[in-house]
């Protein structure tokens, strides 16, 4: 401890010897340095545990509370109600889930360590990537934990452990493109809060304008035209296809264009914005 | 490669303009390798903006900037590798543990695993850090932070480190200990360019000084250089009864036949003297000539006394820094 600091000629001593010359090793390259930056993406969620509780208890309070609310009036029973909701439950939590990446950036650079990591000798970009690749443990334990509570309220998954491990992976890609609308906003406005106001803004109609809860026949035709096209209820669809062990090669395709599409045009602007002066 | 012999920092008209706000406005420098200089100058002068264009952070919109030998417009990767900078807000992760943070550096260094927690340790047990090593960073005092931000910037042992005011918000203590491991930072070879807002810490610690206002060097020199242009010493004087303030500066600036000025505090004065020892007989001359005094001091120049002396206005510490960031 600071208190009882130790003779100063020692100390002295021993920083000399620290700081004294040595063959420097070349400094990370892109993949060391990913890598370096998703392992400190693991050690604030070790630190700080109560970061995934949200993404814990959210998605129970959800499974739990929908089924037994809507789930006679809207199925007939809980139990069918809770094969069709399930994997809707599912990309909802996956999906907000996504907007972590945009928080973590943000949060980066309104403090010190943004100018730290910037003037390191490697690859620039190196932060973002690893904080997204971090993440991606986030949304897996997310759809880990409503799988878990769903088996718990007698849900099946016809495909199996097959099944359900390629929903994850889906998940995981799409959450991952979409992260990049949220790391651009978070390059764009100035608090860590605001980054999540705007983030459930633009989440909160794309996961209830879709067939997450309810199927969308008797939802008006204008309705049922924007959840056609909404890539979360695409997302959902594919969900279902896989878990049902339905031929879901089309729908995984079509649930694919909207993260490719969003990686495509946010990826460069995060890119830019975050290479920019500030 | 470098050449041993390139200045560490050489600048040519630098200037770094954010709108219509000129914040580095033609500065030119020229800092010897293996020596502590300094940039004095108050908030929002352009002291971080200077040291993040040289750190590669921040690109010039005019003039010329070589850092150990490099352009830092043409070869910012070459710059990079030479050089660390601990900037002004902590630029440690405050969540992870000082050890973390080591580690976390030192592997994109290029340390590999066991040689970057090797490194780490080796660094917090030089710094005195070895029993909060794995504490979180949030848990650590202001000077324990302080030590673990430098030491994060000698993983690699820089050539040239930039330190952003190393000592502000410091107590006493932590200040002592930050200006030992500079002077021990150089003594190995290295150059350290720092900026404060303190001109003792400049004294204490630096070969030259650059004052800096506005963006621009309005002085340059030995810590005795300058000085000599503030005057050696300055005596505070605080009087019982402020009322009579105007006729004790008048009648001091007449004893003296030197610069007094009003201080902040209502009932005092600040005079510069050229010799410290007349500040007793300054003293006992207001008392004498029935102002009664309730406080004196003598002291060095602070850095509104410098800038007094050099501009004939008191640092501005405004409100709107133009120092990139808020």
């Amino acid at each position: 401890m600071s208190a009882d600091t130790p003779p100063v000629r020692d100390v002295d001593a021993a920083i000399r010897e620290a700081l004294s010359p040595r063959p420097q090793p070349k400094p990370a390259g892109v993949v060391t340095a990913v890598l370096t930056f998703a392992w400190r993406a693991l050690l604030k969620i070790k630190h700080m545990p109560e970061q995934l509780f949200d993404v814990v208890v959210t998605p129970i309070m959800f499974t739990v509370l929908f089924t037994y609310l809507f789930g006679g009036a809207l199925a007939g029973s809980t139990d069918a109600y809770l094969q069709f909701l399930l994997p809707g439950i599912l990309v909802q939590s996956v999906v907000f889930t996504s907007v972590y990446s945009g928080l973590t950036l943000n949060t980066d650079i309104s403090k010190g360590i943004y100018d730290r990591f910037r003037s390191l000798p490697v690859w620039s970009l190196s932060p973002v990537l690893g904080t997204m690749a971090g993440d991606v443990i986030r949304y897996t334990v997310s759809s880990v934990i409503v799988f878990l509570i769903g088996f718990a309220m007698g849900y099946r998954a016809e495909a199996g452990i097959v099944g359900i491990v390629a929903v994850i992976l889906l998940l995981d890609l799409f959450a991952a493109g979409l992260s990049w609308v949220f790391t651009t906003l978070a390059l764009l406005v100035r608090t860590p809060s605001t980054v999540m106001t705007l983030g459930w803004m633009v989440l909160m109609p794309l996961t209830f304008a879709s067939n997450v809860f309810v199927d969308p026949a008797t939802m008006p035709p204008w309705l049922q035209t924007i959840v056609a096209y909404n890539p979360v209820a695409l997302l959902v669809t594919a969900a279902r296809a896989i878990l049902d062990g339905a031929p879901a090669a089309g729908p995984v395709m079509a649930a694919l264009i909207a993260p490719v599409v969003v990686t495509a045009v946010f990826g460069p602007v995060t890119m830019m914005l975050y290479r920019r002066e500030r | 490669m470098t050449t041993p012999s390139s200045p560490a920092v050489e600048t040519h008209g630098l200037t770094k303009t954010f709108g219509d706000k000129r914040a580095v406005d033609g500065v030119d420098l020229h800092i010897r390798r293996g020596s502590i200089f300094g940039l004095l100058g108050p908030n929002g002068a352009g002291k971080t903006t200077t040291v993040r264009l040289l750190a590669t952070l921040l690109r010039p919109s005019a003039g010329t900037a070589r850092v150990l030998g490099h352009d830092v417009t043409a070869e910012p990767h070459l710059v990079r590798r030479r050089v660390s900078l601990t900037g002004q807000f902590a630029s440690v992760d405050e969540d992870l543990t000082g050890r973390e943070n080591l580690v976390l550096l030192a592997r994109l260094l290029g340390f590999a695993g066991r040689a970057a927690r090797a490194r780490a340790d080796e660094l917090l047990a030089a710094f005195d850090l070895a029993d909060a090593a794995g504490r979180q960073v949030r848990t650590y005092s202001g000077g324990m932070r302080r030590r673990l931000d430098i030491a994060a910037s000698l993983i690699s042992t820089p050539d040239l480190l930039f330190l952003d005011e190393p000592t502000t918000g410091l107590d006493p203590r932590s200040r002592g200990r930050v200006w030992d491991i500079v002077r021990l930072l150089v003594d190995g070879g290295a150059t350290v360019l720092l900026t404060t807002q303190y001109l003792e810490e400049a004294d204490q610690l630096c070969e030259r000084i650059a004052v800096i206002d506005h963006g621009r060097v309005i002085a340059e020199g030995t810590s005795a250089e300058l000085k000599a242009s503030v005057g050696r010493g300055v005596l505070h004087v605080r009087l019982a009864d402020p009322l009579v303030r105007p006729a004790a500066l008048r009648f001091l600036a007449g004893h003296l036949g030197e610069p007094v000025h009003a201080a902040d505090d209502p009932a005092g004065l600040t005079a510069q003297l050229s010799d410290p020892a007349r500040a007793a007989s300054a003293v006992a001359a207001l008392a004498s000539s029935g102002f009664r005094l309730s406080d004196f001091s003598l002291g060095q120049p602070s850095l509104d006394e410098v800038f007094f002396a050099l501009t004939g206005h008191p640092a501005e510490t405004a409100a709107d820094n133009g120092e990139g960031r808020g």
